[in-house]
């Protein structure tokens, strides 16, 4: 029992590492381009808060007829996963260069600096607090949802979860649901104090 | 000598708004050209249309005897330095980088942007000992306004443009950073176009004062001989002067 709990929240674990990591590579730079490219932000934006409106369990089932991304497994519980994190990864990157003073970004290009260095020197440095609470928000939830793909047979801790559901086994349920649980308050704590250390700078 | 920056029939407008109309200004090397003017009458649209963070609907801006369009955006804005209205310091950076930036994106080995920033610092009045670690937010305003000029000079550039620099200081503090701008103008011998909204101050500070109205020019004439201006706008402004 231990042993498979322990196994579990790895395989958990690492299918939120790769689903979270995935989303903040596409979430982040696409979050800068939105706030640069007006034009593009109600499309980007829009498609990010309608996958996040879809219920998980939902999202899981149509993705496995979908050709290449989809079918029974791993790949598509993840795909289904940086979908639902984009949201809160992308917004809140807008918003940290949103919220940015405006004579900071106009000294910035009075003096001469390119967009890339506007961006890597005072955007990025400026939003990263923001930033990092999106993405310890989209970790948080990604965990409690990735428990949902067991359903479509990913694994993880919502193996035990499903299985107690399906014997009327309340120990097995709580051998899933307990240690997401732990989990998801870990990873909170944890990123909050990153996030305190970046903001004291 | 040719004018650093001149202005031919530059017509500015925003969505048919007319912010200048058919604008005519030629800046000679060496002097301090105040831009007086009530809020509204266009002096901040002729600093950026100067370093091409504006371009003009018709007619053209010189530097240096060529087109703004047709200058690098980025060498062209690297060559001036500008003193924002807001002085945008970067919270992040501390004044030593914030002083060193333009120097360091201009490709200057280490040692000698140091030495650049404390000698900004000291012409300021501001030990580098102590201020160079500092972060913007431990500064006075005085303070900030000063940094934020010494970043303007920081890559020595022939062409300062200064946004109302003084005008979010007390009364008392802004006449010490009036006096210290004058001593330390004429010891840098660079061309300026100070922004202000104060007749004091540009009677104060200027060699040569040009009035602006409704995004035209009232008068132009030598700083001294502004008092004897007839117009009715620079009579408004004189009237300041009585107390």
């Amino acid at each position: 029992m231990w042993e498979e709990i322990g196994r579990l929240t790895l395989e958990h674990l690492v299918m939120t590492l790769i689903a979270i990591v995935s989303a903040t590579a596409i979430g982040l730079p696409a979050g800068v381009l939105v706030a640069h490219q007006r034009a593009y932000r109600p499309w980007l934006v829009g498609f990010a808060s309608v996958m996040q409106t879809i219920p998980s369990l939902a999202l899981f089932g149509f993705l496995i007829p979908v050709p290449f991304i989809g079918g029974i497994g791993k790949r598509t519980a993840i795909i289904a996963l940086v979908l639902y994190a984009l949201l809160p990864i992308l917004r809140s990157t807008l918003a940290g260069i949103q919220s940015i003073d405006g004579a900071v970004l106009e000294s910035a290009r009075a003096m001469g600096m390119s967009t890339a260095q506007m961006i890597r020197e005072v955007e990025l440095p400026l939003a990263s607090r923001s930033i990092l609470s999106g993405i310890r928000i989209a970790a948080v939830t990604t965990i409690g949802t990735a428990t949902i793909a067991a359903a479509i047979g990913a694994g993880g801790l919502g193996t035990l979860v499903f299985r107690g559901l399906a014997t009327v086994d309340t120990q097995q349920i709580l051998a899933g649901a307990v240690p997401a649980a732990l989990l998801a308050l870990l990873t909170e704590g944890g990123l909050e104090w990153v996030e305190r250390r970046v903001g004291s700078r | 000598m040719p004018p650093l920056v001149e202005f031919r029939a530059v017509t500015f407008a925003i969505d048919g708004h007319v912010i200048l109309n058919a604008f005519n200004l030629s800046i000679e090397p060496g002097e301090t050209l105040v831009l007086l003017g009530r809020s509204g009458s266009g002096k901040t649209t002729v600093l950026r249309l100067i370093n091409g963070l504006l371009f003009p609907t018709r007619g053209a801006v010189f530097v240096e005897g060529r087109p703004t369009t047709e200058w690098d955006p980025i060498r062209l804005k690297r060559r001036i330095g500008y003193a924002i209205q807001d002085i945008g310091l970067f919270p992040h950076f501390t004044v030593g980088a914030n002083v060193g930036l333009v120097p360091r994106l201009e490709g200057w080995p280490p040692e000698r942007i140091g030495a650049r920033v404390d000698e900004l610092l000291r012409l300021f009045e501001l030990a580098p000992s102590e201020f160079v670690t500092r972060y913007p937010r431990q500064l006075s305003g005085g303070q900030k306004q000063r940094v934020g000029i010494a970043r303007a000079l920081a890559a020595d550039p022939d062409l300062l443009l200064l946004d109302e620099p003084f005008g979010a200081l007390d009364p008392v503090t802004r006449v010490e950073a009036q006096r210290q701008f004058r001593n330390l103008a004429s010891s840098l011998h660079k061309t300026t176009v100070f922004v202000t909204h104060d007749v004091r101050e540009a009677l104060l500070l200027g060699t040569r004062i040009v009035l602006m109205r409704g995004g035209e020019i009232d008068t132009d004439v030598a700083a001294g001989a502004f008092r004897n201006a007839g117009t009715s706008e620079a009579q408004a402004f004189l009237s300041c002067l009585e107390p």
